[in-house]
């Protein structure tokens, strides 16, 4: 298997070989095909993702970094191993910065614990934009209650772009941390975040990318970018729900104390002291999901054999196609409009809510996320409880985009 | 269109959230409570004017799906010149009608307009959408001045 990553090889597109990849794909819902836009929520997973899981449980199942017998070394391989594919994914200098978590939520509350405890004091102040996913200020707020700090968001357009320099107006010496979504779920805004990293470095300002939405659509390259965290999610990216990853620069990670106690995560324990391991492991206290994480492996195999760019460019144009098509329903109000975008449609539709639209749709087999999307302050921005939201993985066709606007119309009709 | 869903989308209900009667603030209701389903977002201002036990008017606004407007809707024509306890009454059985534990016709007949409900019952998620209103009218009921929310 390729485990290089992407390389510079221009590699062939092939839809129906990929769609064939994921037998979820072929499920018929209400009498209809399933056509599963969904994705922002989570990616459905193929068949060699599966077969890991199965493969892991049916063969190599054994506790890591603790046994000497014949599974716990092949266990702690594979796992070991999937960290340095994610590495390589990522271009981390080191597999000492991949954290395993649960997600990109338990990542941000690993920074949120361990950064906000060592690091931050009364008066401080943390900056998010005003379209982080809720998972990008509960951990903030319930630190800055406890430390008395507080948060400064950055606005946002009516177009869903961040508006920059309010933004660098919010920087001054009491801001220690700036923690923002690289790409909105709820307007798959991109958000420029090379512009912001250089801008709060200049200022000596740590950032953390919220990369739940990003990692799965574009090249995320940690050195180029140079961000001090990245956090995502293995099952949007098409691997399995339970395992996610956080990157953090070597020197910053080992500034940090633990963020849980437990085992794995030290080197020596007495009742009156004890020392903590390395990295990554002083960050991975317990038995951790250790079937995902080699799943998480195979996933991002996966990926890079289609290729991110070859994924990013087909997933563009459907967003393109998608966008012009649902454009020319007058009744349809497209929520985030911003110039640079990623594959996340929101909607609304005058006099339908859409709740309505969700129910609809699932009778035409279609699956979108309709409601808040865990962005309420979003929704707040523009006045509007909640949207409709197609959201495009590589596996979607353009002849599922026809299926979406067909049974849009159906439904406009039928609210008439 | 699919029959479950014609079921659920029933043309009354379609005609109720399109046009809802009774989509007025009370200004002079002695009762009043607001109702939320924060899940997805609907939420309901009630208000009612009670004079010796009995319903004399009813006025709403907010927001939310058609399944829970056109609720509020008929449940504001409904209830009107009703006693207390005989909306409460109602509610219960509404209640057992969209969680399908009403399956006797002739009950279900005796729930006149509100039997169009029905069909939600083969909708779980929607259940709270079409009981939100009772909720929020059986708070005004008891005490007023409460705030709702079909989670807790
Ligand atoms: C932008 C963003 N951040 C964070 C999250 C949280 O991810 P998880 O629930 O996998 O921890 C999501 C998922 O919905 C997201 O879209």
């Amino acid at each position: 298997m390729n485990r290089t990553a992407v390389n510079s090889e221009k590699k062939i597109f092939k839809l129906e070989r990929i769609r064939a990849d994921f037998p979820i794909l072929k499920t018929i819902v209400h009498g209809k095909p399933l056509c599963y836009l969904d994705n922002a929520a989570t990616t459905q997973k193929p068949q060699i993702v599966i077969d890991k899981l199965v493969e892991y449980y049916s063969s190599m199942n054994a506790n890591i970094h603790r046994g000497v017998h014949y599974l716990s070394e092949i266990s702690t391989k594979a796992y070991e191993d999937s960290r340095i594919i994610i590495k390589n994914f990522i271009n981390a200098k080191s597999e000492k910065e991949i954290i395993f978590t649960k997600g990109t939520t338990d990542s941000i509350n690993l920074v949120a614990n361990s950064f906000g405890r060592s690091k931050l004091k009364t008066g401080d102040e943390i900056i998010i934009t005003g379209m982080e996913h809720h998972s990008n200020i509960v951990p903030w707020q319930i630190i800055a209650e406890d430390k008395n700090l507080k948060i400064r968001v950055v606005p946002i357009t009516d177009d869903g772009e961040i508006i920059f320099e309010e933004f660098e107006k919010l920087i001054n010496e009491k801001t220690k941390l700036i923690s923002v979504v690289y790409v909105s779920n709820s307007l798959g805004t991109i958000n420029p975040v090379e512009k912001i990293i250089e801008t709060a470095h200049k200022a000596g300002v740590p950032v953390l990318l919220d990369a739940a939405q990003a990692i799965q659509h574009l090249k995320v390259d940690v050195q180029k970018l140079d961000c001090d965290f990245l956090a995502f999610s293995g099952h949007k990216i098409y691997g399995p729900t339970g395992i996610g990853i956080l990157y953090g620069k070597e020197k910053l990670l080992n500034e940090l104390p633990p963020y849980q106690g437990g085992g794995d995560m030290i080197s020596k324990v007495t009742f009156e002291e004890t020392t903590f391991n390395s990295l990554p492991y002083k960050f991975e206290a317990g038995t951790s999901n250790i079937a995902g994480a080699i799943a998480l492996g195979t996933a991002i195999d996966y990926v890079s054999s289609v290729g991110i760019d070859s994924i990013a460019k087909h997933e563009s144009e459907l967003l393109d196609y998608a966008t012009e098509k649902i454009s020319e329903l007058s009744e349809i109000k497209i929520i985030g409009q911003a110039k640079n975008k990623s594959s996340v449609l929101s909607f609304v539709i005058e006099n339908i809510h859409p709740h309505d639209v969700g129910t609809f749709l699932d009778f035409e087999g279609v699956a979108i996320r309709t409601g808040h999307h865990c962005t309420q302050p979003v929704m707040d921005r523009y006045n509007i409880p909640a949207t409709s939201r197609a959201s495009f993985a590589m596996y979607n066709s353009k002849e599922e985009v026809d299926v979406l606007i067909s049974s849009l119309k159906k439904i406009i009709e039928v609210f008439k | 269109m699919d029959a479950e869903l014609r079921e659920l989308y029933q043309q009354v209900i379609l005609d109720h959230n399109k046009s809802p009667r009774n989509f007025r603030k009370l200004e002079n209701a002695n009762h009043t409570a607001e109702g939320y389903n924060p899940l997805c977002g609907d939420k309901i201002n009630l208000y009612l004017i009670i004079e010796d036990d009995v319903v004399k008017d009813v006025g709403f606004q907010g927001s939310g799906c058609a399944i829970s407007k056109a609720s509020a809707s008929l449940m504001s024509s409904i209830v009107k010149g009703m006693k207390k306890q005989e909306a409460e009454k109602l509610f219960e059985k509404f209640h057992d009608l969209v969680t399908g534990k009403l399956t006797n016709e002739e009950e279900i007949e005796e729930l006149g307009k509100l039997a169009v409900f029905a069909g939600v019952r083969d909708f779980p998620a929607r259940v709270k959408c079409a009981s939100l209103a009772w909720h929020t009218l059986i708070s005004a009921l008891q005490d007023g001045k409460k705030v709702v929310s079909t989670e807790e």
